[in-house]
């Protein structure tokens, strides 16, 4: 066990992963020479060499598909989206291509592709550098997509993801990436479909992922200063969605709280409050709350985008409003 | 135009070419007298009259290289070698087609020969084409990649992309433009800005030239000489090749938006009639071009036996081939 800092651990995970597998390359904007936009693939040129941290053009939507052609024909390649919200200048080659050409090919091709992409607010990055696309991704039939909300997670979760032979997508969080933690040295995998209970309590659940787990975990301190106890749940993987190990937390805490960074309306915390309620409607002692953000666009200005993500102060708020 | 009288190893390379051509314009015949019966499920679309793009160009490949197809693709993928009964299996949507029934004319795949996928989106192909090539030199292999892409197509950024990528990444692929005078139902002068597409590759670093579609023996020896210089390790190349589309842009396109003088035109831009007499002036027997007339027909009833014969897919195939488990 190593405290690293999380984009270290992205690293980690790279250069073992990249020394494991020769048919395995790093390929996006930045990653060789440069080390990576956000220091995350850092070295890696000089270990590995060009041929296997591959530089690219600024353009998606060319070498997403590049890499779309190098998983048919062997090689099995880890493609960095740099923001989320680039993931909209490449979504053909992401959604009609990687996504569908098992499906489409009637089994013959494998697309052993991972894409690891920094989404979330929290860096005064503007609308167009502060999304996080894991609903859209997500409603994808052909991608796994997951999202790290600790140093260990982004380890574990992107060295898995590495050896699936579909496409997945690893979506990290730009607020996490000075975040410390302890990573478990060497072979650390994190399966993938299954949620995390990180705190446990018997008063509520809280069910949340990405940014949103350290929003919740503060929370929960808080509400436990009144003597709340609340169950913080980090669901990591949303594609599949692991609903099960929420519903038996909500079979126990009879309450349930969804928190999420990125807007309500077509999201993650709908389809878990679904699935929970087929799972453990008749446990419920109040209807499933939902904080989410507002149904706009990420903001620049500090103030507008402190206001757009869930303050531990609102989530506290919110839970006592379930439990009242 | 190539010139001079067909002979020795010529002579039946051009027979090959030929009779691959005949594969192509007899497959696409019967599949659209099927999709006028109403016979076949969703909508298709044919390359009657391009023929020669299909033939010349694979011809100048090795079995071991790839190709990518595109949504008029059924041409480059019988001339790559692919079988007549799964492709007319998956056009009935059936479980013995190439994909299973799940992808249909425009997704026909078939990895083992090297067709790594005809499209339905327009300029798709071109970036997987790039990356098929790009991993042929990462591997060690000399493999060489052929991705056809029409002036629809060309107009899409991911045409222009794989372009640059190719140019920056000196990768192994061939570039070929197909360009029937259509997008879709759109003249090539109202969509393109430049009157030929192959001045496009100066902008990538792309050496291209153009080649009359008429004439199938001028593509193969471009394409031959092209193929030659990507595998030397010469860095990409384009091949625009002006040619002709007989039907619509879908079957049951009345193409009413087209002159009636272009249409009159199109029987003396036939590869094939032009090619023929060449064969027969070489002194190839008529019976043996009527042979190889007879042996597709043949197959392709066949094959059509086969299609209507195999099962169609129950629905718990919808969830299969989703994911690997």
């Amino acid at each position: 066990m190593t405290e690293l800092k999380y984009y270290q651990a992205v690293q980690q995970a790279l250069a073992e992963e990249l020394a494991r597998d020769p048919r395995s390359l790093l390929m996006g904007e930045d990653v060789g020479r440069p080390g990576g936009i956000f220091a995350q693939s850092r070295g890696l040129y000089n270990e590995f060499g060009p041929n296997r941290v591959i530089d690219t053009p600024a353009g998606e939507l060319g070498f997403v598909g590049a890499a779309v052609g190098m998983a048919m024909t062997g090689l099995r390649p880890i493609v960095e989206i740099s923001f989320a919200d680039f993931f909209a200048t490449c979504f053909d080659q992401v959604v009609n291509q990687a996504a569908k050409l098992r499906f489409m090919s009637g089994g013959q091709a494998a697309i052993p592709i991972t894409f690891t992409s920094f989404g979330g607010g929290g860096l005064n990055a503007g609308p167009q550098h502060s999304s996080t696309y894991e609903a859209i991704l997500g409603g994808i039939p052909g991608l796994r997509v997951v999202t790290a909300a600790t140093p260990a997670d982004a380890k574990g979760l992107l060295k898995t993801a590495i050896r699936e032979d579909d496409p997945v997508v690893v979506l990290f969080h730009k607020g996490l990436l000075q975040e410390r933690g302890d990573v478990p040295d060497g072979e650390h995998l994190t399966p993938i479909g299954v949620a995390e209970v990180c705190r446990a309590g018997h008063d509520l659940t809280i069910a949340t992922w990405a940014g949103g787990r350290r929003r919740s975990l503060a929370a929960a301190e808080q509400l436990a200063a009144d003597g709340i106890e609340a169950e913080v749940i980090d669901l990591r993987s949303i594609q599949p969605l692991d609903a099960a190990t929420v519903a038996d937390s909500v079979r126990r805490t009879r309450r349930l709280l969804i928190v999420q960074e990125t807007v309500g309306f077509s999201g993650i915390g709908g389809e878990l409050a679904l699935q929970v309620g087929e799972l453990a409607f008749d446990y419920l002692d109040a209807p499933i709350g939902r904080l989410s953000a507002p149904f706009a666009p990420t903001a620049f200005s500090p103030p507008l985008e402190q206001a757009y993500l869930p303050a531990p102060e609102r989530i506290v708020e919110t839970a006592r409003e379930l439990l009242a | 135009m190539s010139e001079g009288t067909l002979t020795g190893e010529r002579l039946e390379l051009a027979v090959r070419i030929y009779d691959t051509m005949l594969r192509i314009r007899r497959f696409e015949e019967r599949v659209g007298e099927l999709f006028a019966a109403g016979e076949l499920p969703g909508f298709v679309h044919l390359s009657i009259g391009q023929e020669s793009v299909a033939a010349g160009i694979v011809s100048a490949l090795r079995d071991d290289d790839f190709i990518t197809a595109t949504h008029r693709g059924h041409g480059h993928i019988l001339a790559k070698g692919a079988r007549i009964a799964p492709m007319m299996a998956e056009l009935f949507g059936r479980t013995t087609g190439y994909c299973k029934g799940k992808g249909g004319s425009m997704h026909i795949v078939d990895i083992a020969i090297g067709v790594l996928g005809a499209n339905g989106i327009l300029g798709a192909g071109q970036p997987i084409a790039v990356g098929a090539a790009m991993s042929a030199r990462l591997r060690g292999t000399d493999q060489v990649v052929a991705t056809f892409f029409g002036e629809g197509a060309s107009a899409q950024g991911a045409v222009h992309e794989a372009m640059n990528l190719a140019g920056c990444w000196q990768a192994p692929i061939l570039f070929v433009a197909e360009i029937n005078g259509y997008a879709e139902l759109t003249p090539y002068e109202i969509h393109a800005s430049v009157p030929s597409i192959a001045v496009r590759g100066a902008a990538y670093g792309i050496p291209a030239t153009t080649v009359d579609g008429v004439d199938v023996l001028a593509v193969h020896d471009a394409a031959t000489e092209a193929v030659a210089a990507i595998r030397a390790g010469g860095g990409p190349r384009m091949i625009e090749i002006r040619t002709q589309r007989w039907h619509g842009h879908y079957e049951g396109d009345p193409q009413r938006y087209r002159p009636d003088e272009e249409l009159a035109r199109l029987p003396e831009l036939d590869p094939l009639a032009h090619l023929e007499p060449r064969l027969l002036a070489a002194g190839v027997e008529r019976a043996r071009l009527d042979a190889l007339d007879a042996d597709v027909r043949r197959e392709l009833d066949e094959a059509l036996e086969f299609a209507r014969q195999s099962p169609l897919p129950d629905a718990s195939a919808l969830l299969e081939d989703v994911y690997a488990r």
